[in-house]
């Protein structure tokens, strides 16, 4: 049930995040969502693109480090406390939220969160009981 | 008037000097030769034995000894000594795959502890004098050497081995050190250290000696304007006794080698040919007075020059200058001796590739070492917490293989620059050999 999210190494020098959307730009990839984590000393960009398996072998080919993780993507009222909401569930649950990041879905009054988690299948079948949408590769790919 | 801790020994005139040479040398290539079946196969397998050694004249047909034999031979192949009359052992720096261990009977250390005794009177030292030792102790020789060499001149000294720079400082103003053992790097950050305390006027150092590490004249005379004192050099290695092979005598240009225990040579270092004397080349030594750990051309990759000439100091043996360089890969950081095959190794053995670059630097009086590495598929994840976990575990396996902290940084796959295909492995921005 999972999205698929592609993760790559950057280094923090000038053009680094250039470069990796240079690649897939080139390859006709469309992301989706976008996020960049960083150190002093590099980054680790992850997003959710509309076909992960050609991004993740276009970058791996011109040379970039890529790894593809199953996180939790859930639709989440775009209203205030929405988020809160959901985080508050998870916390309940005693599931650790590793990294989260949201951005708003095209579909009216809705937001999307990917949420990195040690245990997707829990987080999720918790998610479904408490009546969230997940996002699918298939529903990342055409509709948020 | 200058002082000798052996005035007749470090007098000697050059005939005697070469009849010590001679008959210590033939003692100690038979008791090889009798007891080192390392060493004997290796003249065999060259052609030589005993016989078609005369004298000194005859050195150059023996066989050499590298650092290479010594890791082969670990750890007792080449002892020469039963280890009954061994009493200690000391190390080089390094793993169990580069470690060197050195044997010593009592007498080796008692030898050994004059040529160190020689340094601190040559610098100036007698019984009135406070030493204090901030080498390491233990496996090092540095502590050791230097600690063994002050009490033979009668100094009260102090052990304070390495580090602990508020404590060594509380020492050297409490009990009035007048004399420093230490590294040039670390005489340099007391230097600063007492600079930033405003304690200048307290300390009443008048000399220090230095060694373990590369320095130029440059850095002498900013620790000697800085801490008002002379700074002497010392050369040593731990496959020969350690520090006190040779020393700097008060002019200060160049480091007498006692030759009453080693005898040097010069060498072309690509092609083994012994080279006149004065021309630049890699100093090899023979031990002519150790039992337990005698090396026969034992050749030490340092480069320097030789100069043998009347000494205003009044001792007659041979001096070398600083080594102008090393004739392998060999690095030396804080003291410690690094090869860049230590650091492959840890990284291959962390699943990593050998790509990587070596950046060493001296940041004010400190050196740095640093090593970048390209990521690779199995360091990565999409938690930074994963890749820093990882990360820690390269640190802390390199710092246990070289014995000194590096940092690891991650790159880019491909961005270490490669020269005519090859990687440049290790850039050095100390210049430290001038």
């Amino acid at each position: 049930m999972s999205v698929r999210q592609l993760s790559v190494f950057a280094e923090n020098k000038q053009g680094s995040l250039y470069e990796t959307t240079a690649i897939l730009s080139e390859a006709g990839i469309n992301i989706r969502a976008f996020s960049v984590a960083d150190t002093n000393e590099y980054g680790v960009i992850r997003m959710i693109v509309d076909d992960p398996r050609t991004a993740a072998y276009s970058l791996s080919s011109e040379g970039k480090i890529v790894s593809v993780t199953d996180v939790v993507g859930v639709q989440i009222s775009d209203s205030q406390g929405g988020l809160s909401k959901l985080l508050g569930i998870v916390s309940q649950a005693g599931i650790n939220v590793e990294y989260l990041y949201a951005f708003v879905s095209s579909i009216p009054n809705t937001a999307n969160v990917v949420l990195r988690v040690s245990d997707n299948e829990t987080t999720e079948k918790i998610l479904r009981e408490s009546g969230y949408s997940l996002l699918t590769d298939e529903i990342a790919r055409t509709q948020i | 008037m200058e002082r000798y801790y052996q005035k007749e020994i470090e007098t000697a005139s050059a005939e005697q000097i070469r009849e010590w040479q001679n008959e210590r040398f033939l003692k100690t290539l038979a008791h090889v030769w009798k007891n080192n079946t390392y060493y004997r196969k290796k003249m065999i397998d060259r052609g030589v034995i005993p016989e078609d050694i005369h004298s000194v004249d005859d050195l150059w047909k023996l066989p050499y000894l590298t650092k290479d034999d010594l890791r082969e031979a670990y750890p007792y192949g080449l002892m020469s000594a039963p280890l009954s009359d061994c009493v200690r052992i000391q190390s080089t720096s390094g793993t169990t795959g580069k470690r060197v261990v050195a044997f010593y009977t009592k007498e080796d250390i008692d030898l050994w502890e004059d040529c160190c005794a020689r340094a601190i009177v040559a610098a100036g030292g007698t019984k009135e004098d406070v030493v204090q030792v901030c080498y390491g102790y233990g496996l090092f020789t540095g502590g050791n050497g230097l600690h063994g060499g002050s009490h033979k001149v009668g100094c009260l000294t102090l052990p304070m081995s390495s580090g602990n720079t508020e404590r060594q400082l509380q020492f050297m103003v409490d009990l009035e050190s007048t004399i420093l053992c230490c590294t040039p790097s670390y005489a340099a950050y007391l230097a600063e250290s007492i600079y930033e305390k405003g304690i200048r006027n307290d300390i009443k150092l008048k000399a220090g000696i230095f060694g373990a590490e590369a320095w130029t004249e440059e850095m002498r005379r900013d620790i000697e304007s800085r801490l008002g004192i002379k700074a002497y050099d010392i050369y040593g290695l731990t496959e020969l006794s350690g520090p006190g092979v040779a020393f700097e005598c008060c002019e200060q240009s160049g480091m007498h080698i006692n030759e009453d225990h080693f005898i040097v040579e010069t060498i072309d270092p690509d092609t083994g040919k012994v080279l006149p004397e004065g021309e630049k080349g890699e100093l090899v030594f023979t031990s002519i007075t150790k039992r337990a750990f005698p090396l026969l051309r034992y050749r030490t990759k340092d480069i320097a020059v030789l100069k043998r000439e009347k000494c205003s100091c009044g001792r007659t043996f041979v001096k070398m200058s600083k080594p102008m360089g090393r004739s392998d890969d060999m690095l030396i950081i804080k003291g410690v001796n690094v090869f860049p095959s230590q650091i492959e190794t840890v990284l291959l053995n962390q699943g990593l590739t050998s790509n990587y670059q070596i950046i060493v630097d001296r940041v004010g009086t400190t050196d740095s070492i640093e090593i970048n590495v390209e990521m690779t598929p199995e360091l990565f994840s999409d938690t930074i917490n994963t890749i820093e976990i990882r990360e820690r575990q390269i640190t802390d396996a390199m710092k246990s293989m070289l014995g000194i902290f590096a940092k690891v940084s991650i790159v880019e796959p491909k961005s270490i620059i490669r020269s005519e295909g090859k990687a440049v492995r290790v850039i050095d921005k100390r210049k430290l050999y001038g």
